[in-house]
């Protein structure tokens, strides 16, 4: 199962449309709410988590821009500033996953960013500030 | 006096630098061969051995000199980039202390606090080239009717900044560990409860001090490599203790001899001299700091050989014990245990963390390697040696 966090931006001309509905009829996906508010000029944003297969949920996403939806993928990562890193290690205290591990002998700090559950602990435990939080975005939704 | 079979002088040990004769080799290189042709052979062969730090050194600040306005100001107070500097000194002198926190920083209000920008930070951003904004009041005199300036100062406008370092480069420093039972904050890093982790802060059998242990070559005038430039040692460090106790082999188990350092910080680096954020504490700078050790005879080929096998230190709790001056050890672990990413404590295994960048020290003994071998770098004959 593939899921994703996303921003839908609805225009005030196609906020009254029945669309998102269509994300399960149509293309197998399923749902969950996590903002939604209409604006004083009737834009209308709304912020779900997405769940399907990777196939069904980039036609899904398609779909929704033809319908006029800007889709904006709201999930963060951990990105490593690498002229900051000093290599010095503090992080490694505070990493749950060992994303951030030292390589022995060299005493390297290496980032694995796929081991990554973007806790952010790291961010404020490393002292040169090396670690940024930073939305993910794919070519896909472009 | 000792009769050493192997006697080199800084006059002969220079000439061959000049002539580009002079080997030179990083302490880590000189442990193998140490190891396989003996201390007095391999002090017939290596003049200088190269060593290297890197690591938040919170006893380190800059005197900065702002030159004169028109009409003139003795300034009282000042600050850079809102960094309050002490003005205490003459009209237009003041002195930024790495860990002084911005004016507005919320501190430890919201704890652990970020402190995010901080003395450390201006004397990184002042080598970055940036313009840092001063600002200075004053009571205001006849000589120096002025009460306030406001101005935007780069390190190339500025008249003078020399780094001064009162306290460097420890020699040994304690392994920290928290028995509490909430993770702890410290200038030793994130402490995890009931000894989840240790944190060790030096760089070994790569450390300055540790490869001359009774400083038989460090004292006033020893030029050294300092933020990335160069700089000299002018006098021990704050808290020098060279009464510590040591092993057979002369090294300290605890913390014990201490730089003093100094150097233009105009020829230094924003690489080198870093503005550092620690997590519940304070702000401070990393400071990279490499000390050549001539080898002026077999004792001191000797002594550079040291190892992280033969380097110990103290496994102290700082959730409670510490700051209440309690020096108790837990146990005493090597270098070596330390680097291996793990430590026994009671039977138990506790991962260890560094504080210490390993990767810029080594950095920093290859660039004084390189500088020496290619006759850039003289070694400094100190007028006296630190006390021991």
């Amino acid at each position: 199962m593939y899921s994703k966090i996303l921003i839908l931006r609805f225009p005030g001309d196609v906020v009254h449309k029945p669309i998102v509905c269509s994300l399960v009829r149509d293309y197998d996906l399923t749902f969950n709410i996590l903002n939604a508010t209409v604006f004083p000029r009737k834009e209308g944003i709304l912020v779900l988590e997405l769940y399907g297969t990777r196939k069904n949920f980039r036609q899904g996403v398609s779909y929704l821009k033809e319908q006029g939806v800007h889709v904006k993928n709201a999930e963060q990562e951990i990105k490593r500033k690498e002229e900051k890193c000093t290599h010095c290690g503090a992080c490694t205290a505070v990493c749950p996953t060992g994303a951030l591990s030292i390589q022995r002998p060299e005493m390297i700090v290496n980032f694995d960013q796929k081991k990554c559950s973007v806790c952010e602990l790291c961010v404020p435990a490393c002292p040169t500030r090396a670690m940024k939080v930073r939305p993910t975005n794919y070519a896909f939704f472009e | 006096m000792k009769e050493h079979k192997i006697n080199k002088t800084y006059q002969e040990i220079n000439e061959k630098i000049r002539s580009g004769e002079v080997v030179v080799v990083t302490a880590e290189e000189m442990i193998d061969i140490v190891k396989d042709e003996g201390p007095v052979e391999a002090a017939r062969r290596v003049d200088v051995v190269t060593t290297g730090t890197f690591a938040p050194m919170c006893s380190s600040g800059a005197f900065i000199n702002f030159g004169h306005s028109v009409p003139g100001i003795k300034a009282s107070e000042v600050w850079l980039n809102n960094v309050p500097a002490y003005g205490g000194v003459a009209a237009v002198d003041c002195y930024l202390g790495a860990t002084q926190p911005c004016e507005d920083d919320p501190l430890n209000k919201v704890y652990p606090g970020e402190f995010n920008y901080g003395g450390g930070h201006v004397i990184q951003d002042l080598l970055a080239g940036k313009k840092i904004h001063l600002k200075a009041t004053a009571y205001g005199t006849t000589c120096y009717p002025n009460r306030m300036i406001e101005k935007k100062v780069t390190l190339e406008t500025l008249p003078s900044a020399t780094l001064c370092n009162p306290r460097n480069g420890y020699q040994n420093y304690n392994c920290a560990i928290n028995l509490n039972k909430k993770t702890v904050y410290t200038y030793m890093g994130a402490l995890k409860p009931r000894a989840g982790n240790a944190n060790y802060c030096s760089a070994g059998q790569l450390s300055p001090l540790f490869n001359d242990p009774y400083y038989k070559t460090i004292g006033l005038g020893t030029r050294i490599f300092l933020g990335g430039g160069t700089g000299y040692v002018t006098w021990h460090g704050t808290q020098h203790k060279p009464s510590a106790d040591r092993t057979e082999k002369g090294v300290p188990v605890t913390p014990a001899g201490t730089l003093f350092v100094m150097g233009d910080l105009k020829q230094m680096r924003p690489e080198w001299l870093v503005g550092v954020s620690i997590q519940g504490y304070g702000c401070s700078l990393a400071v990279g700091l490499g000390v050549p050790i001539p080898i002026l005879n077999e004792e001191m080929a000797q002594y550079t050989a040291v190892s992280d096998e033969d380097i110990f230190t103290q496994i102290i709790d700082y959730g409670h014990d510490y700051g209440n001056g309690i020096s108790k050890t837990y146990g005493q672990v090597s270098y070596a245990e330390l680097k291996s990413g793990s430590i026994k404590l009671n039977g138990e295994d506790v991962p260890t963390v560094p504080l210490s960048s390993m990767v810029k020290a080594r950095e920093i003994a290859d660039i004084l390697k390189k500088q020496i071998s290619e006759g850039t770098f003289l070694l400094g004959e100190p007028q006296f040696t630190l006390p021991v």
